[in-house]
This record gives structure tokens, sequence and C-alpha cells, in this order.
């Protein structure tokens, strides 16, 4: 015992519970599911070569990959935005700002979803209301199309997008920006030249983090899509649990698995990832 | 002046953003108040029958119960595991520790999707599926990693001369911990206790796939509602929902600024 602990730090023995249980029940099915993906039905690269073969399978790639850029490219520039505001004014306006953005982070995804419903459908609060005061005379199709889909995963990748830029923005010299306009520089100049590049790190990170949450959504597509905008996450479940081919789903599903530790690389490239998930530099 | 013209509007905008955030959730409180048996906006008349049929409801009761069986033991388990396993973690501090802290945040950044097809699979021989284990063992998986981060941010800020101090004047490991970490690490273990119970509360995606008769739980009812699309209890849920989100925040934040003004004095 006395020989064991020489080598190993006895900090382990209280990391292990954890580690053995993530290792055992989470991280073996998660390589059973990427060696199903190159041996179900049969081995070989057979499930991989039906994305040559097949336009559906590419069209719901295809479908995946562009909601995602525009829900990304949305969520972040408001969110620059937001954390842009809130890093500029008073302590008291910016807790206020922080609990509206809390809040919505807390509220559950079905709730939202459910409220999309609501306002979005055919007889929904927005079609009614513009129908009321009779700015259109037949309701609007905001649902089970592509719109609908984003408008319901922008609204929830927000706040995903401000944190980071949070953290990066307020870790941000102001020392820097003063003596940009002391040598004269407008605004716009120190905005564009200055501040924007500082925050690069804070952009990248939050560009990424809600890239790789996008990819994976699977309640507000289901939903507000109404079957009509199939993406990767639904035609997984799809495959599962209606068709039973695990071969597919298997490949469709190690794709996305190799697209987000890619994504997770190019993250650690840029920074350290402990920051971004908030652990602990000791 | 021109900086000062485009700040006022961009914080114009952030307040209409983060009111769009916020607000299309409320609508689900008139909606609940509808006196019609389907979904819809009240016109004049408001009836609370909704509600009473929620509070009724054998089917939508066992839901809120197993619902929350399941968060409080995935709350307690993922926090004591958690919590441990950041501690270790902390005094370890080397290469492999680190690299080890990365793969056990995965859970939290890999696609649900793919977790949920992960238990599913193994799920079937171990013949967990549709069981209180077998969701409360998936949700914990989920929620460490959020202890894991919250605890690890409150060890960043305490001396590790402390624990020396108390080692040094004899106290062994266990009491080091129950007594000189522990209290100082609180907030971080309150914190992510609630991050688990409230992700364990309101899973779905999971869930979808590793239940289906004997254990329901409440997203997984509301789920079915939504796709339904037709009664208005669903309403009603949405909107106690919403009130148990508003109060454990409150809770949270009066928490939070209890142990900032403590760390003040």
């Amino acid at each position: 015992m006395h020989a064991l602990r020489k080598h190993i730090h006895p900090g382990w023995l209280i990391i292990a519970p954890l580690l053995v249980l993530v290792v055992a029940l989470y991280l073996g099915p998660i390589l059973n599911i990427l060696w199903l993906s190159v041996t179900d039905p049969e081995p070989g690269f057979g499930n991989y070569a039906k994305l040559g073969e097949s336009d559906a399978l590419l069209r719901i790639l295809w479908t995946t990959v562009r909601i995602c850029i525009i829900t990304t490219m949305f969520s972040v520039t408001l969110g620059y935005s937001i954390a842009y505001a809130m890093v500029h004014c008073h302590q008291r306006q910016k807790n206020y700002m922080l609990t509206l953005l809390l809040v919505s982070f807390w509220i559950s995804i079905l709730v939202r979803t459910f409220s999309w419903l609501m306002l979005l459908g055919r007889k929904g609060l927005v079609n009614v209301t513009l129908e009321d005061i009779g700015l259109i005379a037949e309701p609007i199709a905001f649902m089970r199309n592509e719109f609908g889909v984003l408008i319901g995963m922008i609204h929830y990748m927000i706040p995903y997008a401000v944190l980071p830029l949070l953290v990066s923005m307020q870790a941000l010299d102001k020392r820097v920006m003063d003596a940009s306009s002391n040598l004269g520089a407008t605004g716009a100049q120190t905005f564009w030249r200055i501040y924007l590049p500082l925050t690069t790190p804070g952009l990248v990170a939050s560009t990424l983090l809600v890239f790789i949450l996008s990819l994976g959504f699977y309640v507000t597509p289901a939903v507000l899509g109404g079957g009509k905008v199939l993406m990767v996450a639904e035609y997984i479940s799809v495959q599962l649990l209606v068709t039973l081919k695990w071969g597919t789903a298997a490949m469709l599903a190690a794709l996305m698995l190799f697209g987000v530790l890619a994504m997770l690389w190019i993250m650690s490239q840029f920074m350290k990832l402990s920051t971004v998930f908030g652990g602990a530099a000791r | 002046m021109k900086v000062g013209l485009f700040s006022l509007f961009n914080r114009v905008g952030a307040w209409v953003l983060l009111l769009f955030l916020v607000t299309p959730a409320l609508i689900a409180i008139p909606v609940s108040l509808t006196p019609k048996r389907f979904l819809s906006m009240p016109s004049g008349e408001l009836s609370l029958r909704h509600f009473q049929k929620l509070f009724t409801s054998e089917e939508w009761l066992s839901s809120f119960f197993q619902s929350g069986v399941i968060a409080i033991s995935t709350s307690v388990l993922a926090t004591t595991l958690g919590t441990l396993c950041a501690i270790g973690l902390w005094r370890v501090s080397s290469k492999y520790s680190e690299l080890v802290r990365a793969f056990l945040l995965l859970p939290l950044i890999i696609p649900q999707i793919i977790s949920a097809m992960a238990f599913y699979r193994l799920w079937i021989p171990l013949g967990l599926l549709d069981s209180y284990v077998g969701l409360i063992l998936a949700h914990t998986i989920l929620a460490a990693p959020m202890v894991l981060i919250t605890v690890s941010a409150s060890l960043a800020t305490f001396d590790p001369k402390l624990e020396q101090a108390s080692k040094n004047l004899g106290a062994s490991n266990w009491t080091t911990m129950r007594m000189v970490i522990l209290p100082s690490i609180k907030p971080g273990v309150f914190a992510g206790a609630l991050f688990a119970f409230i992700l364990s509360w309101d899973e779905i995606v999971v869930t979808l796939f590793i239940s289906k008769f004997s254990v329901y739980t409440l997203p997984r009812r509301m789920w079915n509602g939504i796709r339904e699309n037709t009664d208005p209890t669903v309403a009603a849920a949405a909107v106690v929902l919403i009130a148990i989100t508003f109060i454990a925040f409150v809770i949270f934040a009066i928490q939070s600024r209890r142990n900032a003004s403590n760390n003040a004095t």
C-alpha cells in the first residue's frame, strides 16, 4: 500500500468513482456506436458510402449545416450586441440585464417550444393579431418550415452566445481603448481596429459553442419543423426508434461526433478550453 | 458624440432582445386560463379548470412525482461524485488530471442525441430501459460535469495553505475535507446541486429514448402534450414549470447574495 502511494497520488482515489462510471456507462457505448458504424449491417464502409448514393441523406446533412450556420450567425451577432451593452452600462442596469439573461437560460426548453407553438401557429397570437389589425388577410406560415425552426433555435442559443463574449469583454483592459481615442482614433475606428480584434477569442468560443449545440439540437426542430424540416438528430431518432437501422444512425452519429471534436480542437487552438467551461486553472 | 449615440442605440437594442428572450414563455399564462377544451387564447372569461385538471389527474401527478424523485436522486448522486472528483483533480493537479477533467466534461458538450443513443444501446443488454435506475444513472452522467465546473470554480479561490495548516495541526484527510475544504466550497457545491437538479428535471432527449411506459417523467408528458397539440393542461403544466423556475432562481439569487456579503465581511 505504501509503495503504491508513492507512485499514485491519493487524490485519484476520489476521482475514480465518477471516472469509472463515465468510462463504463458512457465512453463504452459511444465507442460501440463508432464500431457499429463500420460493422452494421455488414463490415466495411457501406454506411459511409450511402452518403454518396443517397440524395435524401445529403439533403438532411445540408439542411442541418445550413440551419446551424444561420442560427450561429444570428445568435453570435445579437449576443455580441447584448454583451457589449452589458459591459458598458452601470452596475445596477447590468444586474437587471444579467437577471433577464439567466432567467431565459433557465426556462425549460419544452415550455419555450410550447410558447412558440402558441405564438406562431396558424391560429397563433401573432397571426390573429396581424389579422385583427388588418395587416394580412391570410395567416402566414411561420411554422412547419425553416423560419420557425430558426426562430426557436436562435431564441434558445442567444444566452449561450452571450456568456463567453461577456467573459472575454470583461477581461479587456479599458485603458487600451482610452489610449486609442487619445491618439485621435474615432469611436468607430477604435471599435473595428482595437475592440473587435481583442474580443476574437470570445467570438470564436461563442461561435463554436453555439454551432456545436445547434448541430445536435432535437426538440425545437422536431416540434417547430413539424416533420417538414428534417435535421440529423431527428433522422437518427427515427432510424433507431422506428426503422431500427443502427448502422445508418451510427454513421451519422460518428460524423456528428467527429465534427464536434474537430471544433473543440479548433477552439483549443484559440484559448484554454477550461476558461470556456469555467474549469479551475490553479 | 457619435459613439454615445451608437452605444445608446445598442443598449436599447439589447434590452429589446433580452425582453424577446423572456416574454414569449409568458404566453402560456393566458392560454392556461382559457375556459375552452382546446388550446386557445381566452376571450373575456377566464377559468382555472385546466389547473384543477392538472392537480387532480393521476397521470400528471405521477409524472410530477417521478420527475421529482429522479431529479433529487440525480442531484444527490451527481453532487457527491462531482464534488469528490473536483477535489481529487484539484489535489492531483497534474498533466493527467487536466486530461481527465477535459474527458469528464465531454458529456456536457457531446450532442444529447448521441448520449441518448449511447445510453439506449447499453441499457438494452443491462435491462435498465424504462427504469428509475436507468434514468438516474444517465442523468447523473450528464449532470456531474456541471458539478465539476461549479465546484472547481470554488476551489480555484480556496487557499491550499489552509489545507496544509489543518494537516499540520493534526487533522486527518477526512477531517480536513469535512471541516476545512467543504465549508469553503459550499457555494460551488450548492450551485452544482441546483444545476444538476434542473438538468434532470428538464431533460427530454435522453429520456425519450430510455423510458417508455412505467417511468413517465414530466418533460416526457409535456412532450406528448405538445406533439398532440390539443389539451390546454399542457399550458397549465408550463405555467407551473415557469413558477418553479422563478422560485429556484430567487433562491439561487438570495443564496449567492448571502455568499457575496459573507465574503465581504
